[in-house]
């Protein structure tokens, strides 16, 4: 949003497309360190982009995705999930992350039926059941302490050693009502209508254990939304896009910002600045192509 | 005739919040259960609906588990 700003500011035709608006700040409580704001919520801070957005005459496209983007002779082709097609000389791409998933049999089919990954939305609907929280970083953690007043038991598993701050671990380390697998890993998630248990497997001596649980909070991390673009720019070994200082992919006339790219620290003020960059750059790639 | 739809939220859940902002900028009136302290309510979603998340969102007939704006201004067909 802060690069079509800057587009528009600078007057360029701008069309921007996005599923939704505020990506993944809509999904958090609450943002402390947004610089002119002490504590706002995710959602409300994204209305303020929005409206910000809203002020200048650029064309906006929500509801959908980019689902492929390919080089013209004039420039760049986006092709989107619904069929749609849209040109420009210069492309910005700012997807952002999304929650990574577990991909084990069992997850899809019960999503919103005992597999969450939103422990502060879900939580209190497993209250007095036993339930798996995946993950060994700071949001696993966090949900763990969460679900520790909560629930019944908590199994925490994780593929690594714990990973979070040292304060949560002592706090989860504590919690008599926690038993933890860690370096294991999850096989398969059991259940035909509803979660009715895991199966997981010790990475040292391969042994499985089956949990009975009712609810399983994945908090494994984020992904990069990278994978519509990946036959035109690099990757890393993270599937982010790879960009050097001026937001350049390599692509002349491509672009690229936020927190799909190799920039280190994933903030909200940096993707903001690193937009801003981005359509600075793709409006003197522009005023240079019209010389 | 106006349209009846049924919220069931969490007051930390950040994806309740986001449909009420959609229906309240759309216009759409809605009654909003909150699982937390209505039990009766808890139960009616686990069990009727068969849901395990917030928002679980009911019109028309329709149940809508989480919160996907593009969806639902599909369904609603606006």
């Amino acid at each position: 949003m802060t690069a079509a700003v800057y587009a528009a500011r600078k007057k360029l035709n701008t069309l921007l497309i996005s599923y939704d608006i505020g990506g993944q700040v809509l999904w958090t409580a609450g943002v402390e360190n947004y610089m002119g704001y002490q504590f706002i919520e995710g959602l409300e801070l994204m209305k303020k982009f929005e409206e910000q957005v809203k002020q200048f005459p650029l064309d906006v496209k929500t509801g959908e995705r980019v689902s492929s983007l390919s080089q013209t002779d004039g420039g760049f082709e986006a092709k989107t999930e619904k069929g749609e097609s849209y040109q420009a000389k210069a492309a910005i791409i700012a997807t952002g992350k999304r929650p990574r998933q577990l991909n084990v049999p069992g997850e899809e089919k019960l999503k919103g039926k005992g597999v969450t990954y939103c422990s502060i939305c879900d939580g209190p609907l497993f209250a007095s059941e036993n339930v798996a929280v995946i993950g060994g970083g700071n949001s696993a953690l966090e949900a763990a302490e969460d679900m520790v007043k909560i629930a019944e038991h908590i199994y925490l598993v994780s593929l690594t050693p714990l990973t979070g701050d040292q304060i949560l671990i002592d706090k989860v380390k504590a919690a008599s009502n926690l038993t933890m697998f860690l370096e294991h890993e999850v096989l398969e998630i059991k259940g035909k209508d509803r979660v009715e248990g895991i199966k997981i497997r010790d990475l040292k001596n391969k042994e499985e254990k089956e949990l009975d649980v009712g609810g399983i909070f994945i908090e494994i991390g984020l992904i990069p939304n990278s994978e519509p673009f990946k036959k035109i720019v690099r990757l890393n070994h993270l599937g982010e896009i790879e960009i050097n200082c001026a937001n350049e992919t390599g692509v002349l006339g491509l672009f690229a910002a936020g927190d799909v790219t190799n920039v280190p620290e994933k903030q909200i003020v940096v993707a903001a600045g690193e937009g801003a960059k981005a359509a600075l750059k793709a409006h003197h790639y522009l005023q240079r192509l019209s010389k | 005739m106006a349209r009846e739809v049924k919220m069931y939220t969490t007051p930390t859940c950040p994806y309740c919040k986001m449909a009420k902002k959609f229906f309240d900028d759309n216009g759409i009136k809605y009654q909003e259960f909150n699982i937390v302290e209505d039990k009766a309510a808890r139960e009616e979603m686990k069990n009727k609906y068969d849901s395990l998340t917030v928002p679980t969102i009911c019109f028309d007939g329709e149940v809508m588990i989480g919160f996907d704006e593009a969806q639902l201004r599909e369904k609603l067909g606006f």
